[in-house]
C-alpha cells in the first residue's frame, strides 16, 4: 500500500495550500463583512439594458396612442 | 472616485452555452441508445464501434466533460466578469479554452467508440488527450486567476471560491491519476498496479465527481439562485463555511468505492467515516440555496428558472444524503453492482447537473441577447417533461436495484445460489428497464424543447458581443490600518474562526498521525 503515501502527501499538500488561503483571505479581510457581498453581487452593472422586443415597442405604441 | 468603463466578454459565453446544448443533447441521446440496448439488446450487432462496451464510457465523458464541462464554462465565464467587475483576463485563452475543449471532446467521441481506452472509469481517454485536457484545463485556470488579478471587486464572492478550488483540485486529480506509459500512438499502461491503481483510480473518481459535478455548481447556484430570485443568499456565512468544510472532507471520501475489496479495511473504514461527514457541508450548501427563495416563494410558482433550480438543489440534497449512506459497508452490501447506483447517480446528474444547467440557460440566454424568453410556457412545460422524466428515470431503478440485490442474496439451504443464472434476475426486472427508457426519453424531449425555445428566443434577441458596463477601479488598502496588529490579536477578535482554522489543524494532524507506518 505505499501508494497511500503518494496520495496522502497530495491530499495533505492540497489541504494545505486550501488551508494558507484560507488564513491570507480572512486576513486580508475577505470575510469580516458577512452581509454586504451577498446584496452587493445582485446588482447589475451592465450600461446597456433590455432592448424593447418587437411586441413591447408596439404596446408601447398603443400606450402612447391611448394617451 | 473615477469610474472605468470596459467590456464584459458575452461572445465566450454564448459559445459555451451552444456547445453544453448540443453535447447535452448528444450525450444524453447516447445514453438513451444504452437504455434500450438493455431491452433490445442486439439492436447494433455486428457493428463493434456500437456495441454497448464502447458507447457507455462515451455517454459518461459526454455528459460529464462536454455537456456539464461546458455549462460550467459557461457560468465561470459569464459570472466571474460580473462578480470581479473585469473583463477575462485573455480572450486568447479564452478562446484556447473553448477550442481547446471541443476538440477534446471531438477526439473523446471518436477514439472511444473506437475502442481506445485506459479502461480507467471517468478517465478513459488515452495519454494524448490526458496531455491535451491538462494544458487546456491549465489555460482556464490562468483566465481565471489573470481575471482576479486585474479585478476591480477586492472582495471574492464566494462563488470564485468555488471556481478557484475546482480548478485546483481538477488539476492535481487529473494529473496523479494520469501518470501512465506511453507504449504507443493511442495505449498507455498505468504508473500504478492492482490495488493501488483501484485506490488512486476512485480517489480520482470519486472527486470527479466531487469537484466537477458539485464544486463548479455550487458556485453557479450561488450566483445564479440568487440572481434569479433576486434576492441575497439565504447566509452569506453558511456559504463560507460550507465551502471550507466541503473541499476539506470531500478528497478523503475515495475509498468507500472500494468497500470489501483487498484495500486495507482501515482505508476503507476512513473513506466511509469522511463519507458520513460530508452530510453536514453538503447539506448546508444545500438548506443555503433553498431558503434563499425565503420570502420569493411565490416566484417559484411563476418563473421557470427558479423552478429548475429548487429541483436541482432539492435533487443534490437527495444524492448528498444518499451517498453517505450507500458508502455505509451494510447499505452497500445491498446497492454495490446492482441498479441502485444507477438510479444514484441519475438524481445527480439529471436532477442536480442538468436542471441547474437548464435554469441557468433559461436565465442566460435571455440576458446575453437583450430580450424576454421567448416562451415561457414551453420552458414551464420542459420543466414538467423533464422532472418526470427524472422521476420515471430513478424511481423503477431503484426497485430494480433492490430486486437485484434481494434476488443475488438468496441461498438455497445446500448454500448454492438460489438465482445461479444471471438472466433470472434480468427478466425481474425488464419492465423496470422499459420505465427507465421511457424517463430517458422524456428528458431529452425536455431538452429539445429548450433547443428549440433558446432558437426563438436567439432570433428575436439582439447580438451584444461586448457588453460595456462601469465600475470604480480598486482601491490600494493602506497599511496603516492593519499595521499595529499582532497575529494573535487578530485572531482572537475572530472566535468563529479561530474554532474552524483549530478544526482543520486537528483534522490534518490527526490524517498524518493515522498514516503513520
Amino acid at each position: 500500500m505505499s501508494i497511500i503515501y503518494l496520495l496522502l502527501t497530495i491530499s495533505v499538500f492540497v489541504a494545505v495550500v486550501f488551508f494558507i488561503a484560507f488564513v491570507v483571505s480572512v486576513r486580508k479581510g475577505q470575510y469580516d463583512d458577512t452581509y454586504t457581498p451577498s446584496v452587493r453581487m445582485l446588482f447589475e452593472d451592465e450600461l446597456v439594458k433590455e432592448k424593447p422586443a418587437s411586441e413591447e415597442k408596439k404596446s408601447t405604441v398603443l400606450n402612447q396612442s391611448n394617451n | 472616485m473615477q469610474t472605468e468603463q470596459f467590456y464584459y466578454d458575452n461572445k465566450i459565453v454564448k459559445k459555451f452555452v451552444n456547445a453544453t446544448i448540443f453535447w447535452g443533447i448528444i450525450g444524453m441521446s447516447v445514453g438513451l441508445l444504452l437504455a434500450f440496448m438493455f431491452l433490445f439488446p442486439n439492436v447494433t450487432d455486428g457493428i463493434s464501434w456500437l456495441s454497448f462496451g464502447r458507447l457507455r464510457p462515451l455517454h459518461t465523458n459526454a455528459v460529464i466533460f462536454a455537456f456539464v464541462g461546458n455549462a460550467i464554462f459557461a457560468g465561470v465565464y459569464y459570472s466571474t466578469q460580473r462578480l470581479l467587475k473585469a473583463r477575462m483576463w485573455k480572450d486568447w485563452l479564452s478562446n484556447l479554452n473553448f477550442w481547446g475543449w471541443q476538440a477534446i471532446i471531438v477526439g473523446a467521441a471518436i477514439t472511444l467508440p473506437l475502442g481506445y481506452t485506459t479502461s480507467k472509469e471517468y478517465a478513459e481517454l488515452e495519454w494524448p488527450f490526458d496531455i491535451a485536457i491538462a494544458v487546456i484545463w491549465v489555460a482556464f485556470g490562468a483566465n481565471l486567476i489573470g481575471t482576479m488579478i486585474k479585478r476591480r471587486q477586492r472582495h471574492l464572492y464566494v462563488a470564485i471560491w468555488f471556481y478557484l478550488a475546482t480548478f485546483v483540485t481538477v488539476a492535481v486529480l487529473h494529473i496523479v491519476n494520469s501518470i501512465e506509459l506511453p507504449v504507443s500512438a493511442l495505449k498507455s499502461y498505468s504508473a500504478y498496479a492492482g490495488v493501488q491503481d483501484a485506490l488512486v483510480q476512485w480517489w480520482y473518481g470519486h472527486n470527479a465527481v466531487a469537484f466537477f459535478l458539485t464544486t463548479p455548481f455550487l458556485g453557479l447556484m450561488y450566483y445564479f439562485v440568487p440572481k434569479a430570485a433576486d434576492r441575497p443568499v439565504y447566509s452569506y456565512r453558511l456559504s463560507i463555511v460550507h465551502f471550507w468544510s466541503l473541499i476539506f472532507i470531500y478528497i478523503w471520501a475515495g475509498p468507500h468505492h472500494l468497500l470489501y475489496s483487498s484495500l486495507p479495511e482501515w482505508a476503507q473504514n476512513l473513506g466511509v467515516a469522511f463519507s458520513i461527514m460530508l452530510i453536514a457541508p453538503s447539506w448546508g450548501g444545500m438548506i443555503n440555496g433553498l431558503l434563499t427563495l425565503r420570502g420569493a416563494w411565490d416566484k417559484v410558482r411563476t418563473d421557470p428558472v427558479l423552478k429548475f433550480m429548487v429541483v436541482a438543489i432539492t435533487c443534490y440534497g437527495m444524492a448528498t444524503f444518499e451517498g453517505p449512506m450507500l458508502s455505509l459497508k451494510n447499505v452497500n452490501a445491498i446497492a454495490h453492482f446492482s441498479d441502485w447506483i444507477i438510479a444514484h447517480v441519475h438524481v445527480g446528474a439529471l436532477g442536480w447537473n442538468g436542471f441547474l444547467t437548464f435554469g441557468m440557460i433559461y436565465w442566460l440566454v435571455p440576458r446575453l441577447f437583450k430580450t424576454k424568453l421567448w416562451s415561457i410556457k414551453l420552458a414551464n412545460a420542459h420543466f414538467w417533461v423533464g422532472t418526470l422524466g427524472i422521476i420515471m428515470y430513478a424511481l423503477p431503478m431503484y426497485v430494480a436495484g433492490f430486486v437485484q440485490a434481494s434476488m443475488w442474496k438468496q441461498f438455497n439451504p445446500d448454500g448454492t445460489l438460489t438465482y445461479g443464472n444471471f438472466l433470472e434476475t434480468l427478466n425481474e426486472i425488464i419492465p423496470m428497464y422499459w420505465m427507465r427508457a421511457i424517463g430517458g426519453s422524456l428528458f431529452i424531449i425536455g431538452a429539445f424543447i429548450m433547443l428549440y425555445n433558446v432558437i426563438q428566443t436567439v432570433r428575436q434577441g439582439s447580438k451584444v458581443t461586448d457588453e460595456l458596463a462601469e465600475a470604480a477601479p480598486l482601491e490600494r488598502v493602506t497599511r496603516k490600518r492593519t499595521a499595529k496588529e499582532g497575529y494573535h490579536t487578530w485572531l482572537e477578535r475572530r472566535p468563529v474562526k479561530l474554532t474552524i482554522y483549530a478544526t482543520i489543524a486537528i483534522l490534518i494532524g490527526g490524517m498524518v498521525q493515522m498514516f503513520r507506518p
